[in-house]
This record gives C-alpha cells, structure tokens and sequence, in this order.
C-alpha cells in the first residue's frame, strides 16, 4: 500500500517537471498578425529574472540591439539597430510581445530580428559560436520557454503613460 | 627596435581609448597619409551596387583614436609587418633558391594589382586572391612550402603588396569570365546564416551606422585590407575577417581559401570599386 502511494508520487513528480504546460517550440499557436496568447512555459514570468536575460550577451542580449534607459546605468552600450524598448508596454499587448520575442519574423516579415524561440529551418547552423557545424538536426531554441515568459514580464514592466 | 616599442604604447592607448567609450569621429573627417596622399573614404556608390548611393571605408566609422593611427606610417602598427614582409621579398627560399626578388625585382613591380584582387586566372579557369598568386610562385616557382592562408609571411606579404596600390581606386572586375563567381558572392552576401538568420548585408547594408551594441557597423568593406586590428594586434587577412563575421551569426562558416570565400571576396570587393586602396589599414 505504502509502497504504491510512493511510485504514484514519482509518477506525479516526473510529469511536473517535463511540465504539461510547456509549448514547445514547433508547437507555438501563432495568430495572423503573430501574437501569442498561451504561456510557453505554463508557469508566471519573472520580471527581475527577465531584466537579466535581456542584458546579458550569453542569453537574450537583445540590448545589442535595443536601447532601454531603465537599463543604462547598469548596462552600458546599448545598440540602435531596432527601436528603443522603452514604452513597449504601452504599444503592444503581453500576447503581441510574446509572439515577437518567440517569432519575431512573424509579426515583422523578413526581420532582422532572430526568433529566439525556433528549433530547426536554418541554412547552415552552428554549434553556437564555436563556427563549427551544429551536432544535432534541430538546435536548442536561443531562449528556453521560461527565459522567454520572464523577457515578456520584464517587457511589461516598460511603460511610459 | 625603439620605434617597435613606440608603437606598442601607442596602440595600447587606443585601446584605453576605446574601452573608455565610443568617441565617434568626425562624419567628414579626411584621410591624409603622411601628409600626402589623399585617399578617397566616400564616393558614389559602384553601378551595379543597388541598394546604396555612397560607399564609405571602414576607416570612416571608426573613432578618432584608431583614425588617427592610420594617418601616419610611424603610428600605423601594421607596418612593422610590411618591414618583416621586405625582408622576406628579398630572401631566397626552397629548392630553386630564388626570392621573390630574383623574378619581380621590386615590391614597387606590384603596383595597381591590389585593386583588381581578386581577378580571374586564365591559365587556372577561376577566380585567385593575392594569396593564391603567392603561394603558386612558392611552390611552382621556388620549390618552397606554401604558407598557410593565415600565416604571418603569407599575411605580411599580402601588406606589402597592397602597399603598393595605396591611394588607388579598387577596380575589380566582375564581367566576363568573373561574373559567375562574383553572381555567387553576391548571394552568398544575401543569405542569413546561422541560428541568428543575419546576412552580411543585414548588418553591412542595412544597418551600417547604427550601433551594434558597441559597435559601430561599417559597410564591411575590405580595401583596407589587409587590416591591423588593435583587438588581436597583428594584420588580419580578408577571409579570416568574414570568418569571425558568419561564426558571429551562429553559422558554420566556411574556411579560409575555400571557393565560398573566394567568391565572397570578389563580390565584397566589387562593393568597394572606387574607394583607394589602403592596406594596410588600422581598425579596432
Ligand atoms: C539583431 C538585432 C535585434 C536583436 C538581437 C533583438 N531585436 Fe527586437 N527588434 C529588432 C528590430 C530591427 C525590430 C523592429 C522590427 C522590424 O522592423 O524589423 C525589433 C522589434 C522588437 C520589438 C517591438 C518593439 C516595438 O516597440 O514595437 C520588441 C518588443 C523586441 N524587438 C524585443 C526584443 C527582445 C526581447 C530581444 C531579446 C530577446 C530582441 N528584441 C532582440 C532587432 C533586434
Ligand atoms: C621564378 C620566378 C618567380 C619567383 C621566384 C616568384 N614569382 Fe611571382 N610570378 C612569377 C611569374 C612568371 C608570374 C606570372 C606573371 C604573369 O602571369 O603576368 C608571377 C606572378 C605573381 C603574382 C601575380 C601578379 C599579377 O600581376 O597577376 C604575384 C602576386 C606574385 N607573383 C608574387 C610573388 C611573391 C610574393 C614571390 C615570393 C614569395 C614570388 N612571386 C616569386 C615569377 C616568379
Ligand atoms: C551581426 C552583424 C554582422 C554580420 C551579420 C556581419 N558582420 Fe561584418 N562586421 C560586424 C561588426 C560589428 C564589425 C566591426 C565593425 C565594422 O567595421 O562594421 C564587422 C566588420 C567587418 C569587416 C571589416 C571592415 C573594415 O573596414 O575593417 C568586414 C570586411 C566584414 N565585417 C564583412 C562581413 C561579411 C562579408 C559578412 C557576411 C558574411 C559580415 N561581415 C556579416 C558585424 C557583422
């Protein structure tokens, strides 16, 4: 008796974390103008946790390419080849900013922009930075699904009005 | 040996300067070499170029600091290496025991031939860089070992052959026998590599000016080539810079003196028709 209560715990445990909320990436239900309605990860994003993902280089650095004045002090060069995230809260819903940062090629057509929440259909893919060929047939999305719920948080947080 | 310490200090200054901030540079800032030769920077963009009206040189978008060590020999720390390259034009190597010296007299017989580089090879059936043309008179000419694509000699020397053309407009030609090669650069310059989907010309064509994070992208040109780069101090050789470019995207890249880069080559060179030569060059 003892012992069945056990194994069904495990059994519970081992489904929490493979997580039944997580949208992988093939997955993701993209509208017709790119939104995303659905957590990716199932669990609430941490804005703090965002606020890091999104400066630093090994992970979103998206201020390589966005300027943030929140971030300045703490942060120094922020770039200017997208527009400043400053207020984005206020031009765009959480679904519209979570299907940006998963697919940004969605919303904007022919982006710049990388998806950072994409496994396969690139044209020559690399094992990160190394410049040697990737390993495996689909790579590991830029962002985990978590990373991208705590960017999207953080995201919220930047509003002007 | 005095002057060789001088430069290092100076060098090491600029890259104080640089981490200290982006200084940008004055906009129509002119580049005088020695205070004599005048090298077109800026000028009307080459026909076949669609996208753009003016093409700019690198030395444009870099900060005051690293343009100033590009205006005088004695500050320009690449030509330490074109020194070493003279030594070794004169020096007799491998079994024929010829120098360059023996066939071409001078460096200065070189004159003009950087600008048409990379150029169709007749005698071959495709298309060779200056490092192809070395390393065949190595080898077929002298009975020497070739350098390797990156190796300091073969480096050095690509220097003191670009030397010779400063101040000439880059003239490569793209019709007749090139075309096909250059129709491949030219959509290989289109194609977004890697995991982070970036062509040379989203971040060159599209983006030149703006910040990338602290960088100020440039239109990726290369007559400057090849380029002295106060990040790794020593010359850098045309596709050991395209290299770290597609590594950059997340991609595979391909390898130095391969066919994908050799065509690159002479299409990012056509992009600089009309701009001088100025190898070696000083870039951050
Ligand atoms: C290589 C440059 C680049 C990187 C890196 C990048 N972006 Fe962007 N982003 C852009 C560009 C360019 C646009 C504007 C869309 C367009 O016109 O292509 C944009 C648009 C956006 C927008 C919509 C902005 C608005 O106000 O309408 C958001 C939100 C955004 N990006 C978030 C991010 C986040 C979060 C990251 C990091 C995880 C990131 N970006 C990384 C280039 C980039
Ligand atoms: C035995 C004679 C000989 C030696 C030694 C020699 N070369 Fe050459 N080189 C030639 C000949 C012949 C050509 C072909 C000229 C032509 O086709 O117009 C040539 C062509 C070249 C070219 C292409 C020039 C052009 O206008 O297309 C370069 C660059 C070059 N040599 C560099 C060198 C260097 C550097 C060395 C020394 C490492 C060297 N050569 C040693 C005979 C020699
Ligand atoms: C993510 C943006 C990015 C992409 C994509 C990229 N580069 Fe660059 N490249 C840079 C940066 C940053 C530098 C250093 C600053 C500058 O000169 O733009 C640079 C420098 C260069 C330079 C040196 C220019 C000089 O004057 O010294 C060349 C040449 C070059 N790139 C060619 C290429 C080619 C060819 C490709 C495509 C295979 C490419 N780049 C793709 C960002 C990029």
């Amino acid at each position: 008796m003892k012992r069945i209560t056990l194994s069904a715990t495990c059994l519970m445990a081992s489904v929490g974390l493979v997580s039944a909320a997580e949208v992988a990436p093939e997955n993701v239900e993209y509208d017709e103008y790119g939104a995303v309605a659905v957590s990716l990860s199932g669990t609430a994003g941490d804005a703090a946790a965002g606020r890091v993902v999104v400066s630093t280089k090994s992970q979103g650095n998206c201020v390589s390419c966005h300027a943030i004045s929140e971030l300045a002090e703490e942060v120094p060069f922020h770039g200017e080849v997208g527009p400043p995230l400053d207020g984005v809260a206020d031009r765009w819903g959480e679904a519209e900013i979570r299907g940006i940062v998963a697919n940004a090629k969605i919303t904007y057509d022919g982006t710049i922009m990388p998806s950072f929440y994409k496994t396969t259909g690139y044209i020559r893919p690399g094992d990160a930075y190394t410049g040697k060929a990737a390993t495996t047939d689909t790579l590991p999305p830029l962002l985990t699904s978590q990373q991208i719920e705590d960017v999207v948080a953080y995201l919220m947080t930047l509003k002007e009005e | 040996m005095k002057l060789k310490s001088l430069k290092t200090v100076t060098s090491s200054i600029a890259m104080l300067a640089l981490g200290a901030g982006i200084a940008s540079a004055d906009e129509d800032a002119a580049l005088i070499i020695n205070g004599e030769t005048e090298m077109v920077v800026r000028t009307e963009a080459p026909a076949h170029l669609e996208n753009m009206d003016e093409i700019r040189s690198g030395w444009t978008f870099r900060s005051a600091e690293t343009q100033a060590l590009q205006m005088d020999d004695f500050d320009n720390p690449g030509m330490i290496f074109v020194d070493q390259a003279i030594d070794t034009w004169n020096q007799v190597s491998g079994s024929e025991e010829k120098s360059c010296a023996s066939c071409h007299e001078g460096p200065e017989s070189m004159k003009g031939l950087r600008t048409q580089m990379p150029k169709w090879n007749e005698a071959a059936g495709e298309v060779w860089t200056t490092e192809m043309y070395i390393n065949d008179c190595r080898e077929n000419r002298m009975g020497a070992d070739k350098w390797g694509w990156n190796a300091k000699d073969m480096v050095n020397m690509t220097a003191l052959i670009a030397l010779q053309s400063r101040g000439m407009p880059m003239n490569v030609a793209i019709d007749g026998p090139a075309q096909a090669t250059w129709e491949q650069g030219k959509e290989m310059y289109y194609t977004r590599y890697g995991q982070l989907e970036l062509s040379c010309a989203n971040c060159h064509e599209d983006n030149y000016d703006n910040l990338i994070r602290a960088d100020h992208l440039s239109q990726g040109q290369i007559n400057g080539f090849p380029a002295y780069r106060l990040k790794n101090a020593k010359l850098n050789s045309i596709h050991a810079r395209f290299k770290g470019c597609v590594r950059d995207t997340r991609a595979e890249t391909f390898k130095e003196g391969s066919p994908e880069f050799i065509a690159l080559e002479l299409y990012v060179a056509s992009r600089a028709n009309g701009l001088s030569s100025e190898g070696p060059s000083v870039r951050n």
